[in-house]
């Protein structure tokens, strides 16, 4: 900046007088006057980290497609159902086993009468549950998961992996070795191992009075969310170790520690706040894949329990009735894709406006 | 070098002993223990299977032998198939699971550096376009999604590949290929942006400038080096092709491993569980462990710590 005011000045001098001596010249050491100063002030506004990364973002086309769907997928799980004439619970009589678009013999006697029947847009499943309703409440559950998942990934990650790297040393040595050995640990197995014994021991516990809310979330999924915190968060913290590692040498730590300011201080207000831009990314990407966890156990049965619907057990329950009702298959199994495919897009596409280095 | 493998392989160690001492805990959580079945045995006779199994010792000796078992294989019997050792049960079923995701390994690997090659070659052109936007797509939409597609509009619909079993050649075709989907879509990726590293190094201009052929300078120093990071994407492949086998195998009821996984965790036969986790951790961990060693000898460039 100083520069550049010296650069204008020099322009605006007609003829600028350059002299090879220790001549100083009075002038130069006059106060600025106001025409001067104006020169002084930035032609552009300065653009905080925000501002900046979210007009990259904009300018991606994928990233802001994505986007878009990704709200309206949000939308359809945890707006729409509550506008939607149908539940995913409720068994309507008489409308058992319908295709798409068709009406049972009960409901086209009320149409008949001059009545109004929404359409069941996927049809109904054997049960008489409208696989809409069904499909939107299987979205709401398999996006809670992906994003109850990632959090819980983030706040442990990130803490562990900030901490080992601040500290350094044998700490470091200590708790990076054990990351090391969560990392060589096959995650789908022991998920799968979890699931099956806590089952029993979980149920056990509902049914005293305090743990009651252990039901409404369902064994299999507190399991899930039990092994994603145990297992899943060695990625987040080797990455945020790695930035973390270089951030402490920056002068504003140590002022920050001249300051006496106290090591979680340091690590929450200087350390992680510095190295959001690489959080929001990855916990974007862990979405999709915590959600691709979930719909492969809720697809083998270890997931969500019913009448609990989610896009994994509605494929499985599809499945069955294969031959007969093949248009139950589509809704879920497309939805799932959507929703995988629109965040994988959406992380990468953060990752390009927030993160510019993570890309390998 | 030595320092790293033994490092790798003390890790690999502790890694397979954790698996082993959680499953052990883990099984006293199941409710009747390891003799759970649905004609509950006679007290007599429990205890006598308690005496035989060392269920009436104290908790760390049943460790300790639990362990000197598991050290020399033995994985114990299964509940629902009387008789039969989980030894047994998994060495008939696993050469089956090996062919299917042998299989599926090869075509992942093979068509996968093949698309990713092509897409870096023709960068930009809508060939390349092409195989990313299918590639991006292919790691998006999950192995049970494929299979069952697959499986409706080929096995149900068009009726050309049979549904079930593996009594033929064409049997094979759609659980390969909806197992090695995932991988394929990986890989191409994975080739497709290493590929275009290497394509854009100055050793590759002097290749070309010392008067090798295009394609020699491809397959000799293009595809040698690119290749690299696919290699060390082999080892969680092998983990990827182990769980996908449990989708696969019961979507296309294949009798294998990945099926007997399965159909024993719906059947609660707690030992076939327990030995079936342990075998494919330490399967998994050991192949991991191979993988990186292969990797560090043949790329020496790469210094591991």
């Amino acid at each position: 900046m100083k520069q550049k005011s010296l650069l204008q000045e020099t322009e605006n001098t007609e003829k600028p007088q350059w002299k090879l001596s220790f001549h100083l010249k009075a002038d130069d050491f006059m106060p600025a006057s106001e025409e001067e100063k104006q020169d002084l002030v930035t032609i552009r506004e300065s653009v905080n980290f925000w501002q900046d990364g979210i007009r990259r973002f904009r300018k991606n086309k994928m990233g802001m497609i994505s986007l878009i769907v990704v709200l309206f997928m949000m939308f359809f799980a945890f707006v729409l159902p509550y506008f939607y004439p149908y539940n995913y619970y409720e068994q309507i009589r008489g409308s058992e086993s319908l295709a798409p678009f068709e009406y049972s013999e009960t409901e086209k006697a009320i149409m008949a009468e001059g009545g109004k029947v929404f359409p069941h847009i996927f049809g109904t499943d054997t049960l008489g549950r409208d696989i809409m309703a069904r499909v939107m409440m299987g979205s709401r559950i398999s996006l809670l998961v992906g994003i109850v998942a990632s959090a819980i990934i983030l706040i442990i990650g990130s803490i562990y992996g900030a901490i080992a790297a601040y500290f350094g040393g044998w700490v470091d040595t200590i708790m990076m070795r054990i990351v090391d050995i969560i990392y060589t640990v096959p995650d789908i197995l022991l998920i799968i191992l979890l699931s099956v014994t806590l089952k029993y021991p979980l149920e056990r516990l509902a049914e005293m009075p305090t743990f009651a809310w252990i039901n409404k979330v369902g064994v299999g999924l507190i399991s899930i969310f039990i092994v994603f915190s145990l297992l899943y968060w060695v990625s987040m913290a080797r990455i945020v170790r790695s930035q973390v590692l270089t951030l402490k040498e920056l002068e504003y730590v140590a002022a920050a520690k001249a300051l006496g300011a106290s090591h979680s201080r340091i690590i929450r207000k200087h350390l992680l706040t510095n190295c959001i831009g690489t959080l929001i990314v990855t916990t974007t990407l862990q979405i999709p894949s915590s959600i691709f966890t979930e719909t492969f156990l809720s697809f083998l049965g270890l997931g969500v329990s019913a009448p609990m619907p989610s896009l994994g057990s509605l494929a499985s329950a599809a499945l069955d009735g294969l031959y007969t009702y093949p248009y139950r298959l589509f809704a879920p199994a497309i939805t799932i894709s959507i929703i995988i495919l629109a965040f994988n897009l959406l992380g990468d596409g953060l990752r390009d406006a927030f993160d510019p280095k993570l890309k390998d | 070098m030595l320092k790293y493998f033994v490092k790798r392989a003390v890790l690999a160690v502790i890694t397979i002993w954790i698996v082993a001492t959680l499953t052990f805990f883990l099984m006293f959580l199941v409710p009747g223990g390891p003799f759970l079945a649905e004609k509950a045995p006679s007290p007599a006779t429990l205890a006598a299977l308690e005496a035989k199994y060392g269920l009436d010792q104290p908790l760390h000796i049943q460790y300790k032998n639990y362990m000197l078992r598991l050290l020399q294989g033995d994985l114990g019997t299964s509940l629902k198939q009387r008789g039969r050792e989980v030894n047994d049960i998994i060495f008939t079923r696993l050469p089956v699971s090996a062919k299917v995701g042998g299989m599926a390994i090869v075509v992942a690997v093979v068509f996968g550096v093949f698309f990713g090659s092509i897409a870096a070659l023709n960068r930009g052109k809508w060939l390349d376009n092409l195989i990313v936007f299918l590639s991006t797509c292919g790691i998006a939409i999950p192995s049970f999604v494929v299979s069952t597609l697959l499986l409706y509009f080929f096995g149900v619909k068009l009726e050309i590949l049979p549904t079930f079993g593996l009594n033929t050649t064409s049997s094979y075709i759609m659980p390969v290929f909806a197992l090695a989907f995932y991988p394929m879509s990986y890989i191409s990726r994975l080739m497709r942006s290493c590929m275009l590293d290497v394509l854009g190094q100055d050793y590759m201009r002097t290749a070309r400038a010392k008067g090798l052929s295009q394609m020699k300078a491809l397959f000799k120093h293009a595809l040698r080096n690119a290749i690299l990071p696919v290699v060390t994407y082999l080892g969680p492949l092998l983990a990827y092709a182990l769980t996908g086998s449990f989708i696969v195998e019961t979507i296309f009821t294949i009798p294998g491993l990945g099926d007997s996984f399965i159909s024993s965790i719906t059947g609660r036969d707690y030992p076939l569980i327990m030995g079936t986790t342990i075998f494919l951790a330490f399967l998994i961990v050991t192949m991991n462990l191979l993988v990186d060693i292969v990797y560090k000898v043949i790329d020496p460039r790469i210094n591991l710590r």
